[in-house]
């Protein structure tokens, strides 16, 4: 039996099929990915503009202009102003960044939390597994919603609240995928040969597993930020996000509500910035399934 | 510490089940539900001796390997090491002892670290030499396996098949154990390749001197490498002896059978494709979950008497020949001549 | 042993006979019309990132009816490729580029796939490594047999069924009519094999590919299944063409050999002469490097270096930079042709009366 030969496909010299076999996953074929590439471009553009902000708007955010409410868009107010006479463009660039940063940071706890605790629960099995699944299930048999709003409204609006909501519910997606990988992984021979060489539990996880189990955490993380900017989003719409009156994309949207029929570029255009995101965040995701699972249905 | 030729390594009893499926629905339905891989083995492996455990797939080797690596842990018997008991939960220092090298060179390599990372770890973590060697110690493993210095800097994925094998020798090497288990080293190689593997493992078994417990389905290659061989059967050991008397005068039907079975270069009378011998063991091997009872061999076997659905033949030697045992009430008295 | 006159067309391709095999009986050495299957110059080429594959290139060979045909190889050897081109089964990215594969004298390399569905399953067929994934595991075992006779010969339910459990007699299945109506996966590996086998034979073809069909079965079940096709052979005139990569098993079944290297034939010829008395250094050293059963060889004699890039492979002789007794002329282009020897036997190696007698020497006395 030779495993050199792939089954309707000739065998190529044994070198060049390792060669072949590294191909695919190698960092100098990432940048032929369209999906990938036109996420991250997307995604460029946006971050630099909410980063650049300052540069690209003379207003203040949270300036109120009281002589110029509900101007329509012009050369000198790109979006208008709302209702209070902050010019929307400006909230719009601002309300970026607040979300942007937030849902970035928001989503790195729950990714560090979840895969410690599902790496753990993967290798080690017996009551540790036990007790963790009992505890993903009780997470979630509650709506994602719902535990976000009720989280963040017992623990009061503002910054932290929103972090700690979201870690609490979002660490469960990440450990039970890396659960599940490593579950798989601790059968490969080279675990069983670090086993072997009487390399400690920690050890193996952290340089055995890990690495090769993390990017389908990675891979997740794209989608979940989108989650995490909805979250936001809603929260701010429900009044329950960032306190006013820092500029936040979701109370954007809810105070623009009001006069959707005559100056609908206060809530459409927030929207649409959401939507952009969370395509770019999409396209990254899949770019990077499709570049570590190449030619996978 | 014992010398040479004593006995290292020895297990006795030892089992392997897997329940298989609910415990509910087997107790419903009074199916069986224990597999059982390995039902009862005793084995013994002398220092610098090199053994071969011989089966055919479901013989339960590769789990008794594994669990004498202290990879998989054994329901039932003991491992001793020099004397002294060998749990499955073993001390790192007892770890270095046995190491293993895996069938497949493709799963047996972390992708992500490099040839000099992985031996590196092996080596700092338990000491083998001090910091400012270690170096030095991973580049002279290469050497030993036939591989350059270069390769400390690759990964697995850069090699082929036979060179991976190699860095698993040089990795399994690494801790200087006194017991390397190899598990079908050679199996998942080209056949060009196989013969320098096993040339390089016959050298290094001259050159380094740890035991040698080979596992393979190849009794070619066992015949080539191994001074003993014990043969499986559905989880037990049917004949151990010296390699050469198994081959030229083999004591069990099953063996007979293993032998005869193996096609050949220049076939003997009656296994050309014109001859019109029957198979030399014919039927399928049994479930390993409803194993038959008195001899587990007497289903396929030529000779199978009433004696044999009653009783379970232990491991018994010829007289004269202690160090060849066989497990068949018949093994001895010649009955099987006319086997083929 | 007993040949017709062989003779080279102006093309090159050689046109022969049979040979009688060792098993007493010759396979159709008087057979009417010739080989049944034949190859002629077959090239097939592999659209590959990397440049274009030669899988095959250059291979001509022929079976005659009744007869095995071994077809022995390593991994980019190019053996199951010339299997699949045969049947017509190539990957997307291959074509045939070249050459003639002859049925009965008719060529298959123009045909359409229409008209080669009619020929694969009824006229060919072939047998693969892994029964469980060649066999549909949600289809009843009775139903997959008689499935060809319905749909090739037009038989009614009943009939093919009945079919089907003739077959399933002969191939050795015990309790047919209970384990007509079972499902793959309630079979064991062998027993799976014998299952394909059968469906191999339900519409009386006339060659069987096979391609690695005892690879992954266990010793004694490979033994069962090898005399099975050996008595099926001998009984019904059936053709093989049996691809492994392991030497005695070869020399068990089949009555002639070819030995591929690098997508060309390095050597032909009758199984004991190729085996016992190779003529090829490839052969030679294939059976050196081999571990005996019978006998214990200080060491093994290795084969230097790797198989050959199939993209840019070297001049002349593909061997040649693993070759003992390599010399100014084997890196010449073209590569060397197979060349006619007495007794039928063929090989590539310009020098090949270097392999006389090796092996003969090496071994220990007996």
């Amino acid at each position: 039996m030779s495993a050199l030969s792939l089954p309707g496909l000739p065998g190529p010299a044994p070198a060049q099929a390792a060669a072949e076999h590294a191909a695919p996953r190698a960092a100098r074929r990432w940048y032929r990915q369209p999906a990938l590439m036109s996420g991250l471009v997307l995604l460029g553009i946006i971050v630099l503009a909410a980063a650049a902000a300052p540069l690209l708007t003379p207003y203040n955010p949270i300036a109120q202009n009281l002589n110029a409410t509900l101007l329509p868009p012009s050369a000198r107010h790109l979006l208008g102003t709302d209702q209070i006479g902050r010019d929307t463009f400006t909230r719009l660039l601002y309300g970026l960044r607040t979300d942007l940063r937030i849902a970035f940071i928001a989503v790195l706890l729950p990714f560090c939390i979840g895969t410690a605790l599902g790496s753990l629960a993967g290798y080690f099995g017996g009551w540790v597994d036990t007790v963790l699944m009992r505890l993903v299930d009780i997470v979630v048999a509650f709506p994602f919603y719902v535990l976000i709003i009720a989280l963040v409204f017992v623990l009061g609006p503002g910054e932290r609240s929103i972090y700690i909501a979201i870690t609490l519910v979002g660490w469960v997606s990440y450990a039970r995928i890396i659960r599940g990988e490593v579950l798989v992984a601790k059968r490969q021979d080279y675990v069983l040969a670090a086993r072997s060489g009487g390399l400690s539990g920690a050890r193996i996880i952290a340089r055995h597993l890990l690495p090769n189990v993390i990017t389908q955490a990675i891979i997740y993380a794209m989608s979940d930020i989108v989650q995490d900017i909805l979250a936001i989003v809603t929260l701010g719409y429900f009044g329950l996000g960032v306190p006013p009156p820092t500029p936040d994309l979701g109370s954007m949207i809810n105070d623009g509500q009001n006069f959707l029929t005559t100056h609908w570029q206060l809530t459409t255009f927030p929207g649409l910035a959401v939507v952009v995101v969370g395509l770019a965040l999409s396209l990254i995701g899949d770019g990077l399934a499709d570049l570590i699972r190449p030619g996978a249905a | 510490m014992t010398g040479p030729g004593a006995e290292l390594l020895s297990a006795r009893g030892i089992a392997v089940w897997f329940p298989v499926g609910s415990a509910v629905t087997a107790r419903l339905r009074h199916r069986p539900r224990l597999l059982r891989a390995v039902d009862g083995v005793d084995l013994d492996l002398a220092r610098g001796e090199a053994l071969a455990l011989v089966g055919e797939s479901g013989s339960g080797k590769s789990t008794l390997a594994l669990a004498l690596a202290g990879l998989r842990p054994v329901n039932r018997g003991s491992i001793t090491y020099d004397g002294r008991p060998l749990p499955t939960r073993r001390s790192r220092a007892d770890r270095r002892r046995i190491q293993i090298v895996f069938q497949d060179p493709y799963s047996s390599l972390n992708p992500r670290l490099t040839v000099g990372g992985m031996l590196r770890e092996l080596i700092a973590v338990h000491k083998v030499v001090p910091p400012r060697e270690q170096a030095a110690f991973a580049a002279e493993l290469l050497r030993l396996v036939g591989l350059g210095e270069d390769a400390l800097r690759a990964y697995p994925r850069q090699f082929s098949g036979g060179q991976r094998q190699r860095v698993a020798i040089a990795r399994a090497l690494a801790l200087r154990p006194e017991v390397l288990v190899a598990d079908e080293p050679v199996s998942a190689l080209d056949v060009s390749v196989q013969a320098t593997i096993l040339n390089l493992l016959a050298d290094l078994r001259r050159e380094l001197g740890p035991s040698l417990l080979l596992i393979s389905h190849n009794l070619a290659v066992v015949r080539h490498l191994c001074d003993r061989t014990a043969v499986m059967y559905l989880g037990r050991i049917v004949e151990v002896g010296p390699t050469e008397r198994l081959f030229t005068s083999p004591a069990h039907p099953y063996t007979r059978g293993l032998l005869a079975a193996i096609p050949r270069l220049a076939p003997a009378g009656g296994q050309e494709p014109g001859g019109t011998a029957g198979p030399a063991v014919a039927g399928d091997m049994p479930s390993a979950l409803s194993v038959p009872s008195g001899c587990r061999f007497r289903t396929r076997c030529p000779h199978a008497r009433e004696r044999c659905a009653a009783e379970d033949p232990a491991l018994a030697s010829a007289p004269g020949e202690p160090g060849h045992l066989a497990a068949c009430h018949f093994a001895f008295e010649g009955i099987a001549a006319g086997a083929p | 042993m007993s040949r017709e006159g062989a003779g080279t067309d102006g093309a090159g391709g050689i046109r022969g006979g049979a040979g009688t095999g060792p098993g007493g009986a010759a396979p159709g050495a008087a057979a009417p019309g010739g080989p049944v299957l034949q190859l002629r110059d077959l090239k097939v080429r592999i659209a590959t990132r990397r440049g274009l594959v030669r899988a095959v290139d250059g291979v001509s060979l022929e079976v005659a009816r009744g007869e095995a045909v071994g077809l022995v190889g390593e991994s980019g050897s190019g053996k199951s490729m010339t299997l699949r081109a045969i049947l017509g089964v190539l990957p997307p990215e291959a074509r045939v580029t070249a050459g003639q594969i002859l049925l009965d004298g008719a060529d298959l390399v123009p045909l359409s796939q229409a008209d080669l569905n009619r020929i694969r399953g009824r006229k060919i067929s072939m047998i693969f490594q892994e029964p469980m994934s060649a066999l549909n595991p949600v289809m009843r075992v009775g139903h997959q047999i008689a499935e060809g006779p319905r749909v090739h010969l037009g038989y009614s339910r009943s009939k093919a069924a009945e079919r089907a459990l003739d077959l399933m007699r002969r191939v050795g299945i015990p309790d047919p009519e209970r384990r007509y109506r079972a499902y793959p996966h309630e079979f064991s590996g062998g027993m799976r094999q014998r299952v394909m086998i059968a469906i191999a034979l339900s519409c009386d073809p006339e060659v069987i590919l096979c391609d690695e069909p005892t690879t992954a079965l266990d010793v004694t079940i490979q033994d069962q299944i090898l005399r099975l096709l050996a008595r099926l052979c001998r009984e019904s005139g059936v053709s093989l063409v049996f691809v492994t990569h392991d030497l005695p098993v070869v020399a068990q079944l089949c009555q002639r050999v070819a030995v591929m290297y690098g997508g060309q034939i390095a050597e032909w010829g009758d199984v004991r002469d190729v085996l016992l008395d190779p003529r090829h250094p490839y052969t030679l050293g294939l059976v050196r490097s081999a571990p005996d059963v019978d006998e214990v060889r200080e060491s093994l004699v290795a084969i230097p270096g790797s198989p050959p890039s199939l993209v840019s492979p070297p001049p002349g002789c593909r061997f040649h930079p693993r070759c003992a007794f390599a010399e100014e002329d084997c890196r010449a282009e073209p590569p060397p042709p197979l060349r006619e020897l007495p007794g039928g036997r063929r090989t590539a190696c310009l020098h090949h009366e270097r392999c006389e007698d090796v092996l003969a020497t090496e071994r220990s006395p007996r």
